[in-house]
């Protein structure tokens, strides 16, 4: 699998047969991010028994999220899509009053062309609820695209016109201590806390963030307009990082993903580099974060990994590890995506020959079987891999994670 | 339950050497995690996917299937490849079959399509079914190729029909049978799907009589057994005390009419007397204290009904309902247990059932995971009995649900659940210990600090358990860099301090 005489990493693609989640289970993070939404998954007992097991079983009694599921009646169309959707979202709004209601779209609403997008507009309109329709579906999408398609969706409900703050006054102080810079929006949805931290990270530089997409509450989008930046904090996120480029004429700083020290750095960097501000204490911090780790870093350094893949995070985590001193071998990947991730992969590459060590083969849509049939043979020291495989793995005597 | 294809993947994988493909998008081979989590399976789970995506709207499936299945017959040889229609599948309509005769020409292995509409039946529907077809599919085979084992065994045997993956405590209590039979003399000639392969099934009718101890699963297959062979098929489920007996009697009198001579009786007496605890326990003063304490009952037919039964009949206790979610078993369900509770509740609608019981307001529950968590934030205790379970309703330790040690475990899930809940109300009565919010004030002896309105929402998201630590931790750093006022930087900053 290696290849030492390499300059740059090689592309694979195989078959398609890999085991994944459902790009529905975003829900399960989404709904907790977005405080005043509700999420209606259409689909069959196959999307809710997913939910139900992959997510626990108390999911179901979190009011904020609900399956509409479909049956024989909705397939052959005996019953009236508008009148079965609008009898639940209104009794949705009833209930729980959110500000959105998602409708995720599935593989069955896609195959029998239930025309999502087209209903909600009217029946916005209709029930005074804004509706946003997102199709993560399993015939297009792997695990955490599903978030993609979410926030696609979201990023052409931000409002054009920045709104007039009233209380803009009172941040008067704070916004001393920025740089004059245009406004700079992130997307990607992290826990609050990792968000503070990051936003916190720019502002040490002066750089103001704007707003988050998502943002915590639904009703607190982030003004986007033509001339603003944008900066993605996800590997997964290829199609906002689209769409905003081309419906919301935003430009975008494909930077490294803030996923390790190193790539933290390297996307602080970057967005000074773009408003030509001049980093300063960096390489001390990151120093100083490597030092804190170093009793992990004895353990894993020389050791070798796999990355089945399934969620795209693949190519910054391999990144990271390799920065730790690990030896990747392969890396697994749903969907690659070279103009977004195109950041990250040069620093894969960069990271490979400062610390010599061959390019990984990036493998995207793995076949699994094939996978087994290479981990045998390579017996690496670290398999990182989905719930499928692990508990088989580790009794064959290899370690995952 | 479940959509129809977990039921045919939980009877296919659990016979030996079968693969099952299924029709199915990304992501719907969820069954494999199933397995391998909650069982702790140690093999590869024998399924796999021949991924539906956008190529095969527009074109159809074309070689894909075929292919897919010529594959694995290579890859794994198994001795059966079972095709699997998902809800995806069956809208598509594609020509399965057509598929499932051309790859059958080729490969080495049989292969079947299971024959389930995901819109007509459920997991538990589809299992039952996908069984029958297996098993029908090879005495057919055997038939024709003049294999068939027709000669019954010469002293009584029976097939136990019905143990799958993923069941609730099924290992153990296929266990429990078998040392029951043991107890009684009677040979166990095989045990299907659970660890038996395919080319067995042609030995089944060498049995005297079939044994269904689920009513979810394997009622087709001895129907089918029945009608064919005229093989007697015995339905009771063996939980409980009195089922049990009831159970042993009928198998006593179906065994005598095909000419043998047993006598069970000793042996139920011996065992309810000294071997079970069930009984005593319930002549105690602990299971007086339980006579008429309200219940409700909640889960899968078998579960359920048998629950329902033990409680009132064996403990005195007042059970408010009794429901199940088998809508299609309806008849046989209000059947067993009317006059053993209140009410009987049919539905797959568990915001009712969180409703009913909040309304019923019982001292405890027996139910499934749901219930568990509805009784959590009713502060209601309960017992899981039935599906839909979590891994810890996969125990490592020995808890059959039949069989006489079954009765024992089922006293102690009972009686304890009651307890708890006593306890609870004692605790409550009386002021209660929890006193962890005092004790975090003496103990953050710092209080000169302040603590900004951000900071201290983050420090309430941390999980109880930890906090009081995140807070000295904080502080100490606070301190030791002289800061007075905490900010949501200083906390962060601290976190790093401190590498974590």
């Amino acid at each position: 699998m290696l290849t030492e005489q390499n300059e740059s990493v090689t592309f694979e693609c195989e078959t398609g047969n890999y085991h994944t989640f459902c790009p529905i289970s975003c829900v399960s993070w989404l709904y907790q991010k977005i405080e005043d939404s509700f999420f209606l998954v259409i689909g069959t007992k196959t999307c809710g028994y997913f939910l139900q097991n992959a997510m626990g079983v108390m999911i179901f009694s979190e009011p904020r999220y609900a399956m509409a599921e479909l049956e024989e009646g909705d397939i052959s169309a005996k019953l009236n899509d508008y009148e079965e959707l609008k009898r639940l979202c209104l009794q949705i709004k009833k209930d729980r009053n959110p500000s959105v209601i998602f409708w995720i779209g599935t593989c069955t609403t896609e195959i029998i062309k239930m025309d999502l997008e087209g209903i909600a507009p009217k029946l916005e309109a209709e029930i005074d609820v804004a509706i946003v329709v997102a199709r993560a579906n399993g015939l297009d999408y792997a695990f955490t695209q599903g978030e993609d398609t979410i926030l696609v969706a979201m990023a052409q409900r931000c409002p054009q016109e920045p709104e007039i703050s009233i209380d803009s006054t009172s941040f008067k102080s704070q916004e001393e201590n920025y740089t004059n810079h245009p406004p700079l929006i992130l997307f990607g949805s992290l826990p609050a806390s990792v968000a503070n931290q990051l936003t916190f990270e720019l502002k040490k530089q002066g750089i103001k963030v704007s707003g988050w997409l998502p943002s915590k509450r639904y009703t607190e989008l982030p003004t986007i307009t033509e001339g603003n930046y944008v900066c993605g904090v996800n590997p997964f996120l290829s199609r906002t990082a689209t769409t905003l480029m081309r419906r919301r004429k935003a430009t975008l700083i494909g930077a490294p993903f803030p996923i390790g020290p190193d790539g933290t750095r390297a996307w602080i960097e970057k967005i000074c580099s773009i408003f030509n501000i001049i980093p300063i204490g960096l390489e001390e911090r990151e120093g100083k974060i490597w030092e804190g780790l170093e009793e992990y870093l004895k353990l894993i350094a020389n050791k070798s990994v796999f990355f089945m893949g399934d969620n795209l995070l693949e190519i910054s985590l391999s990144r990271f590890l390799i920065k730790c001193g690990m030896i990747v071998y392969e890396i697994g990947i749903p969907y690659m995506d070279k103009r977004y991730q195109g950041g990250e992969i040069k620093l894969l590459e960069k990271t490979c020959k400062e610390m010599n060590i061959p390019m990984p083969v990036i493998v995207e849509k793995p076949d699994n079987y094939k996978q087994l049939e290479r981990i045998r043979k390579l017996q690496p020291d670290l398999v990182i891999t989905g719930m499928a495989h692990a508990n088989p793995l580790e009794a064959r005597g290899i370690t995952t994670k | 339950a479940g959509p129809a294809h977990i039921g045919t993947l939980r009877i296919a994988s659990s016979f030996k050497n079968v693969h099952a493909i299924m029709h199915a998008p990304l992501g719907d081979d969820y069954f494999n995690v199933m397995k391998s989590m909650l069982e702790r399976e140690r093999g590869f789970t024998p399924v796999t996917a021949s991924v539906v995506d956008r190529h095969v709207l527009a074109r159809g499936s074309q070689e894909k299937v075929v292919n897919n299945i010529s594959r694995k017959d290579v890859e794994e040889q198994p001795d059966l490849i079972v095709l699997t229609p998902t809800c995806t599948s069956s809208i598509l309509q594609e020509d399965l079959q057509n598929f499932v005769n051309r790859a059958s020409l080729e490969s080495k292995a049989d292969v079947i399509l299971a024959d389930v509409n995901h819109y007509r039946v459920n997991e538990l529907q589809a299992a039952d079914r996908t069984l029958e077809q297996i098993v029908s599919f090879y005495i057919e085979k055997a038939r024709k190729y003049n294999t068939l084992e027709l000669q019954r065994t010469e002293t009584p045997s029976v097939n136990i029909i019905g143990s799958t993956c993923l069941g609730f405590h099924n290992q153990h209590d296929i266990s429990e049978l078998k040392r029951l039979f043991s107890d009684l003399g009677v040979s166990i000639n095989l045990i299907i799907p659970e660890g038996s392969s395919v080319n067995q099934l042609k030995n089944l009718p060498k049995a005297w009589c079939n044994i269904v101890p689920y009513r979810e699963v394997g009622l087709m297959s001895a129907n089918y057994l029945e009608k064919e062979f005229n093989i007697p098929c015995i339905d009771i489920n063996p939980i409980g005390t009195i089922e049990l007996a009831n159970f042993i009697r009928k198998l006593q009198s179906v065994l005598n009419a095909l000419g043998s001579d047993v006598s069970f009786e000793d042996y139920i007496t011996l065992q309810t007397k000294f071997k079970s605890q069930a009984s005593w326990f319930s002549k105690s003063i602990d299971c007086q204290n339980l006579t008429g304490k309200k219940a409700v009952v909640f889960g899968d037919s078998t579960h359920a009904a048998a629950i329902t039964k033990i409680l009132s009949r064996e403990m005195g206790i007042h059970v408010a309902w009794s429901g199940t979610y088998c809508k299609y078993d309806e008849t046989w369900f209000k059947k067993e247990v009317t006059g053993l509770c209140d009410n009987v509740i049919i539905t797959e609608d568990h915001g009712l059932i969180a409703n009913l019981i909040a309304k019923t307001e019982p001292a405890a529950i027996f139910g499934t995971q749901m219930e568990r968590h509805i009784g959590k934030r009713l502060n209601i205790p309960c017992g899981v009995i039935s599906s839909p379970v979590h891994i810890q309703n996969f125990p490592l330790s020995y808890k059959p649900f039949m069989g006489y040690e079954g009765t024992n475990q089922i006293a102690d899930l009972v009686y304890n659940s009651f307890t708890l809940g006593m306890e609870d109300h004692l605790i409550e009565i009386f002021g209660g210990h929890d006193t962890t919010e005092a004790l975090t004030n003496t103990l953050s002896s710092v209080d000169d600090l302040k603590w900004s309105t951000e900071a201290k929402q983050e420090l309430q998201k941390i999980p109880g358990f930890v906090r009081g630590k995140i807070k000295r931790s904080t502080e100490k750093f606070a301190k030791s860099n002289n800061i007075n006022s905490i900010t949501l930087e200083v906390m962060y900053a601290a976190k790093e301090n401190v590498g974590a």
